[in-house]
């Protein structure tokens, strides 16, 4: 019996037990949906953390305030001090000690309640001093009118550059450009509006204010850490030069506090690697979760396979009698059962697919969650999806090929 | 003892002092109690007796469906025993049509699929099997039922359907078990007028039947009775052997 003749045979006997045929795809569809998702949403999510650190400025080390030993040896934790200062900032802008930063930026935050100086609506926001390299090392600048400059820095201007959402608290959808804002009643201008980030979950991105360092520590912010700063970015040159802008930030403020071993130094620097090397260890294990049930979904299939077609060997068992009395081998036989099995896995696989594409067009309309559809996955679970088929379909096939003709004719 | 040795004209099948014992847990039945047989070339032989005489069994064995559990069976010169399911598979493809009481068509199939059957089984391309099973369905006179399913034929037809898969392989022996116990008599009388054409045209032709105007149509008549074949004129059926059948 030729392979055509038998794929065709298997074809026939799928088609003619619609139902149950349909049923048996129906396990391994679920399955082979479940591992195109899950793959879907795994990279996805990866691509989504990708982007948000992307937005957050390429090539970026943030410096943070550490733990700090004192005179009297007192230690303090992480953000329990500002050790970090205006001067810090300022030292790391050395073309000789650090040739490998392009720029930096210091910023200060504090939690502020802003009011629109003309119709009285307020809200709180975060208030963030900053220099207008901001805009170099957060990669982000403003949409409209323009963000602090040099001069506002020097000048400790009473100006302000808010974000979208900000914008939309405060003033609606009026054009807030050349309107006021006052903060502990100080009047600030504001002057421009901040590009917003896309992904949802830098919401808190946009919405912020932001004034120069100067007019943040001078005239906002008294008392006496109103020279420390809550973190400072610091751009490399490029990629390749990142680690070598590490070294020498980390060498320099070593330096100038004082500090002799790294191990007790009173600051910390974060790198993108070090960011996306976390986040990716979340994906990674929400990934073998998702893959651990897609895998007993399939499970689950291929035991439907496996149940189905015995029922059909011995559902079938008068017609398997009457295929060997015309002379068909127990190799025909076994192998039309095995081709069976397989196209009901492929079918399944084709629809399993065909169903995950849907998901992954519908799911992004009801979530946020990016679903990012890959072809190698979808192969390789169409390919296992034919796999789970043979090899459930082994052992109703061999049963199948080892009836004795007379056996199988003889029931009724 | 004399065996087909010493006999000019070859044997199509040979049974010597054949036996079969179903057993079933601690039951053992014996269906065939030392039969022997021998079947020529062209014959026309029909196998009657009571039901439960393992007439039925018998013609298992004929067909290479069974094995016997002891004795000798030979099938066109080869000792049936020491052929492995394939071979005997290619055996019941290429020379043994079967005629069965219940029809046995594939209901999914449409006549011209279950008459083209063996000829899949056989290797045979699919333009040679359409024509061959066309010019079968001629011989039955069915060409026109050649898409029905066998549940749009009555059972004349569906045993005529089942005739001509049983020519198509243009095989040596057909075998017949009760190829007219579920038919009317003007079916049956067609059925029987089929098979002996094909008698006719050259094949050995083997009905089982418990109908005695059936086998009274055969050229030679054997009976079974409890495992044995009946000899009518010798009363001690133990006592048998291959020449007294002759």
């Amino acid at each position: 019996m030729t392979w055509r003749d038998t794929f065709w045979t298997a074809m026939d006997a799928v088609r003619s037990h619609r139902l149950r045929s349909s049923l048996t795809m129906l396990g391994i569809l679920i399955g082979i949906t479940a591992v195109v998702l899950t793959v879907g949403i795994g990279q996805g999510a990866q691509a989504t953390v990708r982007d948000q650190i992307n937005e957050l400025g390429t090539n970026l080390l943030v410096v943070s305030p550490g733990s700090s030993t004192s005179s009297t040896g007192v230690r303090g934790g992480f953000g329990t001090v500002t050790t970090l200062t205006q001067a810090d900032a300022a030292a790391l802008t050395s073309n000789v000690a650090a040739p490998d930063v392009e720029a930096i930026s210091p910023v200060s935050t504090t939690s502020a309640e802003l009011v629109n100086a003309s119709t009285g609506a307020n809200w709180t926001t975060t208030l963030t001093g900053t220099t207008p390299n901001w805009q170099t090392t957060r990669s982000r600048g403003a949409v409209l009118g323009r963000f602090i400059s040099a001069a506002d820095q020097r000048n400790a201007a009473p100006v302000v550059v808010l974000g979208g959402v900000t914008v939309t608290q405060l003033f609606g959808s009026t054009d807030p450009l050349g309107s006021s804002v006052t903060y502990n009643g100080v009047k600030l201008q504001v002057i421009g509006v901040l590009q917003n980030l896309s992904s949802a979950e830098q919401a808190a991105s946009n919405d912020l204010a932001i004034v120069p360092i100067s007019t943040y520590a001078q005239r906002l912010v008294g008392g006496v850490s109103r020279n420390s700063v809550s973190s400072i970015y610091v751009k490399a040159t490029s990629a390749g030069t990142l680690s070598a802008a590490y070294q020498e930030t980390n060498a320099l403020l070593l330096n100038t506090h004082h500090v002799a071993t790294a191990s007790s130094a009173d600051f910390s620097i974060a790198t993108q690697q070090s960011i996306l090397a976390a986040s990716n260890t979340v994906d990674n294990t929400l990934t073998v979760m998702l893959a651990g049930i897609a895998v007993i979904s399939l499970l689950v299939g291929g035991i439907g396979v496996m149940n189905i077609m015995l029922v059909s060997v011995t559902e079938r068992i008068r017609e398997i009698g009457v295929r060997k009395a015309i002379g068909a081998s127990p190799s025909d036989i076994r192998r039309q059962f095995l081709v069976e099995a397989s196209v009901l896995g492929l079918a399944g696989g084709l629809l399993g697919v065909a169903v995950g594409i849907l998901g992954a067009v519908l799911i992004p309309q009801f979530s946020d969650q990016r679903v990012i559809l890959s072809i190698p996955a979808s192969i390789g679970a169409i390919v296992i999806a034919i796999g789970i088929g043979v090899v459930f379909g082994v052992y109703p096939a061999s049963r199948a090929a080892r009836l004795a003709p007379i056996d199988a004719l003889r029931s009724e | 003892m004399s065996t087909s040795d010493d006999v000019t004209s070859p044997a199509i099948v040979e049974l010597i002092d054949v036996e079969k014992v179903y057993r079933s847990g601690e039951l053992e039945v014996a269906a065939l109690r030392g039969v022997s047989l021998r079947v020529d070339e062209n014959e026309y032989l029909a196998i009657v007796g009571p039901s439960g005489s393992g007439k039925s069994t018998l013609m298992h064995i004929l067909g290479c469906l069974d094995v016997p559990t002891s004795g000798i069976f030979r099938i066109i010169g080869h000792d049936a025993q020491s052929l492995d399911e394939d071979v005997l598979a290619r055996i019941r493809n290429a020379f043994i049509g079967f005629v069965f009481q219940q029809f046995n068509l594939l209901a999914h199939l449409t006549a011209l699929q279950n008459v083209a059957l063996p000829l899949v089984y056989a290797g045979v391309d699919p333009d040679e099997r359409r024509a061959r099973a066309i010019a079968a369905l001629d011989k039955v006179t069915l060409a026109d039922r050649a898409e029905h399913r066998p549940g749009e034929l009555s059972g004349g037809q569906q045993q005529r359907v089942a005739v001509a898969r049983a020519l198509i392989s243009e095989p040596a022996m057909i075998l017949a078990d009760e190829p007219t116990g579920n038919l009317d008599s003007a079916a049956a009388a067609d059925v029987l007028e089929l098979l002996e054409q094909l008698n006719a045209d050259g094949r050995t032709l083997v009905v089982i039947t418990h109908e005695r105007d059936v086998a009274a149509r055969a050229k030679r008549t054997i009976e079974i009775r409890d495992g044995r074949v009946w000899d009518p004129e010798d009363h001690d059926v133990g006592a048998l052997d291959t020449g007294a059948l002759r």
